[in-house]
């Protein structure tokens, strides 16, 4: 049986990412209903619990700073390419408009941030997607400033770690926007064949032209509980089989049990995870000697 | 011709689908089935053949003709089970360095329960970085429908081509139209907004060549592969991959 819930809330970028954005903007100072079991959650005990329900272990959405600051050693961080901006390539109607509203919503220049920084020690290239961002999705400056990262990191022999929150592909930049796939796409095959690490966490959402391209090319793929991850959309899926989705159908759980992602890491555990899986590397030939 | 017009075309009933131009353009095709892990999928046709004397792997997403036909191929929506087959056919032609041709028609990769729970996003993944690296030449042509990631995993090519009344968007008019208009009626807006159709893909530098749709179509295409292809060929692979990797590197570089 599906939940009702499931259907109230937006599965990505395109279903009501900014309906929700708004929401918790009105709520901002006080508390938040958790989206999965609706208990009100006051904001200083929430992010004591990185931003998970307390009652449920619901994992909420974190912007790209709060993720940077949860994930990164303190004062590790050092951004790459900060406040880059696209223009509007096509002219698309409304374009420049929605790009100022993301620009607030976020107070990021983009939709993805990234730098280096150190893990539990280790040293690594970052990125991490900005959901509030137009939802995540991947424009021409999203796609360039990944390629450039993981080019940095080949250069510097570093290995790449990526959170990754996307509905896909940005419509509104058209064409240019499903070529970032490729693109990116060869940067990643570029520093893999130099024998460095890619680790990604999917993080919710994770959909569309990210899902088709780097999201799941990493050496080693985790997922936060409960995220949807997913090439398609639910709707447009109901719409093309004209049936109901089964429970838990494109979540992380589902996608491990299908083989896609290598483990669950629950929030509170993932800075000792990925230091553990960063050093695990380094120890390797990658690093030492190239 | 307004843009709409265009798509409308490209979805005609009757206008030649993959298979057609398999036939048409090269000589003694020897389909290869299956992915070698789960299926066959009639969505997607590979095989070998000859073009010129010269050996060459051809892949294509197939429509169908008749209604039948266009059911047990899904309508040229391919599965995972599709894309890992013609990555597999890309591998050999890697082997053995023959040229690759893809043709490009469909409305998009498959949407359904089973081709989530078999990894669609992945397949498609798997695709673009092992043809972003492939050391043999890639020329994919847009013979039709040209839908979103399930067109680009068979376009990460040294040369993308295109036919006059083909397009390639990075989703369908019809979905930008409900997702951004939040009115299905509005898909001939979307149509013109996404520039999408083969003058406009050339004008942003994302096609290298359009063919007009006039006269014999088959034997321009010959022509003009029979003149590329070669070129390719005696590129070194790391001059190849190099090539194919700056024309993508340049869509929506940003000043460093």
């Amino acid at each position: 049986m599906l939940k009702k819930s499931s259907f109230k809330r937006p599965n990505n970028a395109l279903e009501g990412g900014e309906a929700a954005a708004e929401k918790k903007e009105m709520n901002e100072g006080v508390c938040v209903a958790c989206p999965a079991c609706k208990r009100m959650l006051f904001l200083d005990e929430l992010s004591e619990a990185l931003n998970c329900c307390p009652h449920c272990g619901h994992h909420l959405r974190l912007s790209a700073r709060e993720r940077i600051a949860l994930t990164a050693d303190e004062g590790s961080f050092a951004e790459l390419w900060p406040g880059e901006t696209g223009g509007d390539p096509l002219a698309f109607p409304g374009y420049a408009d929605k790009l100022k509203k993301a620009h607030k919503a976020s107070r990021e220049s983009e939709s993805v941030v990234t730098g280096t920084c150190r893990v539990g020690g280790s040293p690594c290239a970052l990125f991490v997607m900005e959901g509030a961002f137009m939802m995540g999705s991947m424009g021409t400056v999203t796609g360039d400033k990944i390629t450039r990262l993981f080019e940095y990191a080949a250069r510097e022999n570093l290995p790449v770690l990526g959170f990754t929150v996307s509905g896909g592909a940005r419509m509104q930049e058209g064409i240019l926007s499903l070529m970032q796939m490729a693109k990116i796409s060869g940067a990643v095959g570029r520093h893999s064949d130099k024998g460095l690490l890619y680790l990604a966490v999917l993080t919710d959402p994770t959909t569309g032209g990210v899902t088709a391209s780097f999201a799941m090319e990493a050496d080693i793929i985790l997922a936060e509980p409960g995220a949807l991850i997913g090439f398609a959309g639910q709707r447009v899926i109901e719409q093309t089989i004209r049936q109901k989705l089964p429970e838990g159908f494109q979540r992380a759980e589902f996608l491990l049990e299908k083989g896609f992602v290598d483990a669950i890491v629950p929030r509170k555990e993932q800075r000792s995870v990925l230091g553990t899986l960063l050093r695990r590397h380094e120890r390797g030939s990658a690093y030492a000697g190239v | 011709m307004q843009a709409y017009e265009k798509v409308s075309l490209a979805r005609a009933a009757g206008r030649p689908t993959a298979l057609a131009y398999i036939h048409g353009v090269f000589d003694d095709f020897f389909e290869l089935h299956g992915d070698r892990f789960f299926g066959d999928d009639p969505a997607l046709v590979c095989g070998i053949a000859e073009l010129n004397g010269l050996s060459v792997t051809v892949i294509g997403l197939e429509k169908g003709g008749s209604t039948q036909e266009k059911i047990s191929r899904n309508f040229g929506s391919a599965n995972p089970e599709g894309y890992r087959k013609a990555l597999r056919a890309m591998k050999q032609a890697e082997k053995f360095h023959r040229p690759v041709v893809c043709l490009v028609d469909t409305a998009g990769a498959y949407c359904g329960i089973g081709a989530e729970e078999r990894g669609q996003g992945s397949a498609i993944a798997a695709n673009l970085v092992a043809m972003m690296g492939l050391k043999t030449p890639v020329i994919s042509i847009m013979i039709g429908e040209g839908g979103s990631g399930g067109a680009i995993a068979l376009a990460a090519a040294n040369e993308v081509w295109i036919l006059e009344n083909a397009y390639y968007a990075v989703i369908s008019p019809e979905g930008a139209a409900s997702i951004i208009w939040k009115d299905a009626g509005k898909v001939k807006e979307a149509c013109e907004a996404l520039q999408l159709t083969a003058a406009d893909l050339a004008r942003l530098g994302i096609v290298e060549r359009v063919f007009a749709e006039k006269g014999d179509v088959f034997a321009a295409l010959r022509e003009a592969l029979g003149q590329a292809l070669p070129g390719y060929l005696a590129l070194p692979a790391e001059k190849l991959t190099e090539q194919r990797y700056e024309k993508f590197r340049k869509v929506g570089r940003s000043e460093l």
